[in-house]
């Protein structure tokens, strides 16, 4: 049950294990596996859609593979990643010897290859084929797979609910003295603000898949539109969940970003308060603007416009943070390590999928691009983008805490160049097709979508060999790259206080906390003292 | 690495920072969850309810499910009465208690599965309608919450009748306790929602 250090280090992650740091690697290795498969689904989706007409993927074909790639991406890739991220620094940047419970930690963990298995199963009994929001009646009619796909949903979902006890208890109960509650690191909030979003949404879409499969095991009525089933029902059940999961995806992902840019900038994070309350104020918020996928399902017209503004009203703690990221770098000593590039590529790309999220807000012009390109693209730009550049930002940022060793910084850029170029050119010119009328998830278009289809295959052509050197990277490095000392990045939150990789019980002696976590250019070590920005 | 315990067990005790016991932040966090678990199923009956006005529901029989509501509320008191007795140290009384819980826990569950029998014999199935599917849904999530909290209570009285609880170390009661008497107020809201509201 508990660590056995006698065995040799890395068997210990292939099996049932206690410690959260081991925890927070196991999420992080099994999430990347699903990285890659869901992305080999992506270029699969690309390279049907590099020219118009079925080329090789039949409509049906087509369809499984498109709700697989997206259902993957969020359910087995962001959402597990950003949690083993979760697990591995929560418990060492509040200065804590674990989580509050260790046992359950490790259940939230296992619950995860199995439902990935079940997802991967479900495809070779006709594969789930109803998109990722899965509406009804399609999903009720589906293949045998959608029964599957939908447990294997409902099982990620109770790993995400018992994490997210897990994360809130251990913030509140399991703090080092002095790491008052305005001392916590921004990662720390996020995980915080995200895990009250899941334990509020992801029980409700519990609920409506647990419908959706007893309607297609048992034969209740429930979405049965013949015996007066109501398919909008499933849609209020799934946007509730689903328009918050894009913040539950987010959160900790800004929260990255909010550690990486001070660090890097040698400057105290500009508007800590703010930043940390913003993120609360997206939890709050973000579980009241559902309905705004659904303006186009027959509501009632008076409803649409408190849903438009409570959706555009998100706007603002977002900018907040925007603005509070751009004054802690504003007359920073910037150092442009891999960390710093993707933090930088997170808030260019994030921005982007932000601000057409507010045209998306809007009634009218919802109304005209719905279910098209545009939608796909600002999604992509906010969840790729945003989360997954955050993702590598962390990624490489602790890399050589996690691993002991310092990764090839060469090569880090490189595939940021790589990787940035390649986003870019994937999702820049769906916004395009989208405002001219392409309609998703069809496998066929017209002739006038020929030129941006090819352009879009072309970047995610790209940014699948992206990922390339960065398993290279990771791989050399973790076996050769020079030794990594406690601090490389010479910074000051509580994990970086003890060695790389740091021991089982985390810290040899209590850490007592007497400063903010963010206090660079106070000191002459850290870089001298800095100019405070001139807006903000 | 037993050299390296130091004090960590005594100074990482959770709890410390507040004075809150994990045990108990965890079940109530759990609680929340499940709360919004059972809104979302609450929400589904009460939609249909109002957009198809359920007829059948003149088919229940208020009365005998009132008996039942009352079997549960009195479980609640012997809940408190059992967490009230190992406070005081009084293990016997706890497992009493304790037993007598469990009896009204499986005597609610008779009742239900009784209820449930009479609706079938009616024609009223979990595939007869949308009523048949949102209400055997709905009683049935609620009536297997039942079951799992007698199966906790049962192990709590082996654990307890090991000993395992104290006038100072009873958590396990209490947090089951919690438990308890949020499946018992899920039932209330549900009596007045589907037997009691027009």
């Amino acid at each position: 049950m508990t660590t056995d250090t006698a065995k040799p280090t890395w068997r210990r992650y292939l099996w049932w294990n206690t410690d959260h740091k081991v925890i927070g690697v196991q999420y992080i290795v099994t999430s990347f596996i699903f990285f890659l498969l869901a992305g080999a689904l992506a270029m699969l989706i690309r390279a049907e859609l590099a020219s118009p007409g079925p080329d090789f993927l039949s409509g049906e074909a087509y369809n499984q593979t498109m709700t697989n790639h997206g259902s993957m991406m969020l359910f087995l890739w962001i959402l597990p990643v950003l949690a083993g991220f979760g697990n591995y620094l929560v418990p060492l940047m509040i200065g804590a010897r674990d989580m509050a419970f260790p046992r359950l930690n490790a259940l939230s963990f296992w619950l995860i290859p199995p439902a990935g298995l079940l997802m991967l199963a479900s495809l070779f009994v006709g594969g789930a084929d109803a998109g990722w929001t899965a509406y009804v009646p399609l999903s009720i009619s589906g293949p045998p797979g959608q029964t599957l796909w939908a447990l294997s949903v409902i099982i990620l979902g109770t790993s995400s609910i018992l994490g997210a006890i897990n994360f809130i208890t251990t913030t509140i109960t399991m703090r080092a003295p002095g790491m008052t509650i305005w001392r916590l690191p921004l990662f720390v909030w996020g995980m915080l603000a995200t895990s009250v979003l899941v334990l509020s949404a992801t029980p409700v879409l519990a609920t409506g898949l647990i419908l959706v499969a007893l309607d297609r095991t048992v034969g209740t009525h429930f979405f049965a539109v013949g015996s007066g089933g109501d398919p909008v029902l499933w849609q209020n059940l799934f946007w509730f969940y689903s328009h918050p999961a894009v913040y539950i995806m987010v959160l900790p992902a800004m929260g990255i970003i909010s550690e990486v840019f001070p660090v890097f900038s040698r400057k105290p994070i500009f508007g800590y308060r703010m930043i940390a309350l913003s993120s609360m104020a997206i939890a709050v918020l973000g579980l009241t603007v559902w309905a705004h996928h659904m303006f186009t399902s027959g509501m009632d017209p008076r409803l649409r416009v408190p849903y438009m503004v409570s959706s555009m009203v998100i706007a603002v703690p977002t900018g907040v943070k925007i603005f509070s990221w751009l004054a802690t770098i504003w007359y920073g000593k910037l150092r442009l390590n891999a960390p710093m590039l993707f933090a930088l590529g997170f808030i260019s790309m994030f921005l982007i999928g932000g601000l057409t999220g507010i045209f998306l807000a809007s009634i009218p012009v919802d109304l005209h691009v719905h279910d098209s390109y545009f939608v796909v693209a600002h999604l992509h730009f906010v969840l790729f983008g945003g989360s997954v550049s955050a993702v590598f930002a962390g990624l490489y940022y602790w890399f050589p805490k996690i691993t002991g060793r310092m990764y090839d910084e060469r090569v880090a850029r490189f595939q940021f160049a790589v990787y940035f170029i390649g986003a870019n050119l994937a999702y820049l010119p769906l916004f395009l097709a989208g405002l001219q009328g392409m309609p998703r998830r069809v496998a066929d278009y017209a002739e006038m979508f020929t030129s941006v289809n090819q352009l879009s295959t072309i970047g995610s052509m790209i940014l699948g060999f992206a990922v390339l050197p960065f398993l290279y990277n990771a791989i050399v490095s973790m076996a050769r790259g020079p030794k990594a000392d406690a601090n490389p990045w010479n910074a000051r939150t509580l994990e970086w206080k003890t060695s790389s990789p740091p021991p089982t019980h985390n810290f040899e002696q209590i850490p007592v906390v007497t400063e903010e976590p963010y206090a660079y250019g106070e000191d002459a070590a850290a870089g001298g003292p800095s100019p405070s920005p001139a807006a903000g | 690495m037993s050299e390296h315990t130091l004090s960590h067990t005594d100074e990482f005790k959770a709890g410390r920072a507040l004075g809150l016991d994990h045990r108990k932040l965890g079940m109530w966090l759990f609680i929340a969850s499940e709360v919004m678990f059972f809104g979302g199923l609450i929400a589904t009956f009460l939609h249909y309810k109002y957009q198809l006005g359920f007829p059948e529901i003149a088919s229940l029989d208020v009365f005998q499910v009132g008996l039942n509501t009352l079997i549960l509320l009195t479980s609640s008191l012997t809940v408190v009465e059992a967490l009230s007795a190992i406070r005081h140290g009084r293990g016997g009384r706890m497992a009493i208690f304790l037993l007598l819980t469990i009896l009204l826990g499986v005597a609610f569950l008779s009742g239900q599965a009784y209820e449930f029998y009479k609706l079938y014999e009616e024609g009223i199935t979990l595939t007869s309608g949308v009523f048949g599917s949102a209400f055997f849904t709905l009683t049935g999530f609620h009536g297997l919450h039942v079951l799992i909290g007698v199966v906790w209570a049962i192990v709590v009285l082996a654990r307890g009748l090991r000993g395992a609880y104290t006038a100072e170390q009873n958590m396990g009661v209490e947090v089951f306790g919690l438990y308890w008497h949020f499946v018992d107020i899920v039932w209330i809201i549900l009596f007045t929602i589907i037997y009691l509201i027009p």
